[in-house]
């Protein structure tokens, strides 16, 4: 080979460096720490223990755990319906349009997060959008408290991540080889049974890509659950950020900034999984077409 | 035409209920930056009166030029690690996954993660926090994505044209200057504009890394205190430069490299 290996590493060296220096180290510092002892007047006292661990199954944080995942969990599901919806709706769209759609689809992605939270306190505080609305169509009573539940925390995950969903669903949906929907209604299946044994395992892995990026960006979430919870709802990412702004207890926050990382490479690993099982069901039914 | 999904169920209501959703949101914020009343929710005449505010709101304006100097130099910075990491990896024909699993963690990893890690790690060196460790910090996610942009480019890119430069007598450099880079310089200027932009609306591991006190305020922080705060007309007027900012950066990084894939 012309390029010697030697000069490769040294156009990579820099980065690398970087990364070691700023990204593997600070990590495995956080590692470390979760395994030390807070200590008496905050600081760190560098005695080995397991509490910090411990603690993340204490009834209250596991409680705050299961929060996060349901809140993050209702967030994905909710986003992969309408996503799934919209990428269909756009790859059902003629060719020369789809561009455009996916293009606007995408663009509200790319403003600010903050703003876009910002958006819905707008739209939901007791005299917005909503409420105006709702006094226009006559309704007199008190202004509907919309902002500061769960709900609008949900909603603002969902706003916030859906361009990505319809991001991911679309590509397997416009790469769908016509010809398979085409044979299943030749051979007397309905379109509601094409979808649900064709189309829908065909692009199974669109959907599980994009359900795992809003799960895993929701479940770390702490912007939209103190913007639009109000602070009335803790998800795991505010907890971190109380133990190492507020609390000050920073082996703690890194035992729970750990157990983030490690739901997050579980989900992963089950995307892999599911992205594996979808590819074996597309091969079979290549092999359907070419027979 | 050989349509392989049916357009059954009002596929047109679909697609108008989901782009209300994405846009009302934003149209309304954009709406209400331009109205007269001091009200930040009612409409009563158009007036650019928050935007001339804003100009003489020293705090903005202070934090603006943070962000700004964060971005450029991080940018910078990330612009030419990530470039140069991206040759490296596509010069050799097989590297390992553990290789591809460190560039590929800084865009994965939860953000309140890297700025705690990033928090701990400079308080334990007793580093002063200000505008030079954000910076540290935005190149870790910056050059990665830098380094995927121009590593999309290079996949297609032919060597031997490499190969040819040297047999005809040119230094590495020269080889790098007159054809490599002609080659890849879309995209490491699209890679550019979306670090850029990534640096520009970066919040919570700015807000780890810039110490005490309000001298290294970035433009995030300071949205996010007034947001803290209550809303108000100014907020609307910066989040619609802040939005037409980003949005006009990032549709200009999406058009050279869709001129990279329509090669």
């Amino acid at each position: 080979m012309k390029y010697a290996p030697s000069r490769s590493s040294l156009l990579m060296a820099p980065a690398l460096a970087w990364l070691a220096a700023l990204m593997v180290v600070p990590c495995a510092l956080v590692l470390a720490l979760a395994f030390f002892r807070r200590g008496i007047y905050g600081g760190i006292e560098y005695t080995f223990t397991l509490e910090n661990f411990g603690l993340v199954f204490d009834p209250l944080y596991a409680g705050i755990f299961l929060n996060s995942a349901r809140i993050a969990g209702t967030a994905t599901l909710v986003a992969v319906v309408i996503g799934y919806a919209a990428a269909y709706a756009i790859a059902a769209a003629p060719r020369r349009w789809q561009p455009v759609f996916l293009f606007f689809a995408v663009l509200p992605f790319w403003s600010n997060y903050l703003i876009r939270t910002y958006a819905w306190i707008v739209l939901l505080n007791r005299e917005g959008l909503i409420t105006q609305l709702l006094r226009w169509f006559g309704y007199t009573g008190e202004p509907p408290s919309m902002l500061y539940t769960e709900g609008a925390v949900i909603a603002g995950l969902v706003y916030n991540y859906l361009p990505f969903v319809i991001l991911a669903c679309y590509a397997p949906l416009s790469r769908l080889n016509p010809e398979l929907a085409e044979a299943s209604r030749d051979l007397g299946a309905s379109a509601a049974t094409t979808f649900r044994r064709v189309i829908l395992p065909l692009t199974v892995p669109g959907i599980a890509a994009g359900a795992v990026f809003v799960f895993v960006l929701s479940i770390g979430n702490f912007v939209t659950p103190a913007l639009l919870g109000g602070g009335r709802f803790q998800m795991i990412g505010n907890l971190v950020y109380d133990q190492f702004l507020t609390a000050n207890d920073w082996p703690f926050g890194a035992a729970l900034a750990m157990a983030l990382i490690a739901i997050m490479l579980l989900v992963l690993m089950a995307q892999a999984l599911a992205a594996n099982r979808a590819s074996g069901h597309a091969s079979q039914a290549g092999g359907d077409t070419d027979g | 035409m050989n349509q392989s999904l049916t357009r059954t169920f009002g596929m047109r209501t679909i697609l108008v209920l989901v782009f209300a959703f994405l846009y009302i949101p934003i149209a309304v914020l954009v709406a209400l930056s331009f109205n007269e009343g001091g009200l930040p929710t009612a409409w009563s005449g158009f007036s650019l009166k928050w935007y001339v505010s804003l100009a003489s709101n020293s705090a903005i304006l202070s934090a603006a030029l943070n962000t700004l100097i964060v971005a450029l130099v991080s940018t910078a910075i990330a612009t030419l690690l990530g470039t140069l990491l991206a040759i490296g990896i596509e010069m050799r024909r097989q590297y390992g996954k553990g290789l591809e699993a460190l560039i590929f963690a800084p865009m994965i990893i939860p953000d309140i993660v890297l700025a705690i890690a990033l928090l701990s790690f400079f308080s334990m060196l007793n580093l002063t926090m200000g505008l030079h460790t954000i910076i540290f910090a935005h190149v870790v996610f910056n050059l990665a994505f830098v380094c995927s942009v121009v590593r999309a480019r290079l996949k297609s890119f032919d060597w031997s044209i490499v190969e040819a430069s040297a047999d005809l007598g040119a230094s590495a450099l020269t080889t790098f200057r007159r054809v490599t880079l002609p080659v890849i310089a879309p995209a490491v200027i699209a890679g550019a504009l979306l670090a850029f932009t990534l640096s520009v609306d970066e919040f919570i591991i700015a807000f780890f890394t810039a110490g005490a006190g309000r001298a290294s305020t970035t433009l995030p922080m300071q949205i996010y205190a007034m947001i803290r705060f209550g809303i108000t007309p100014e907020i609307n007027a910066l989040a619609t430069i802040v939005m037409a900012v980003s949005i006009t950066a990032l549709t200009l990084s999406q058009r050279l490299n869709r001129g990279i894939i329509g090669q």
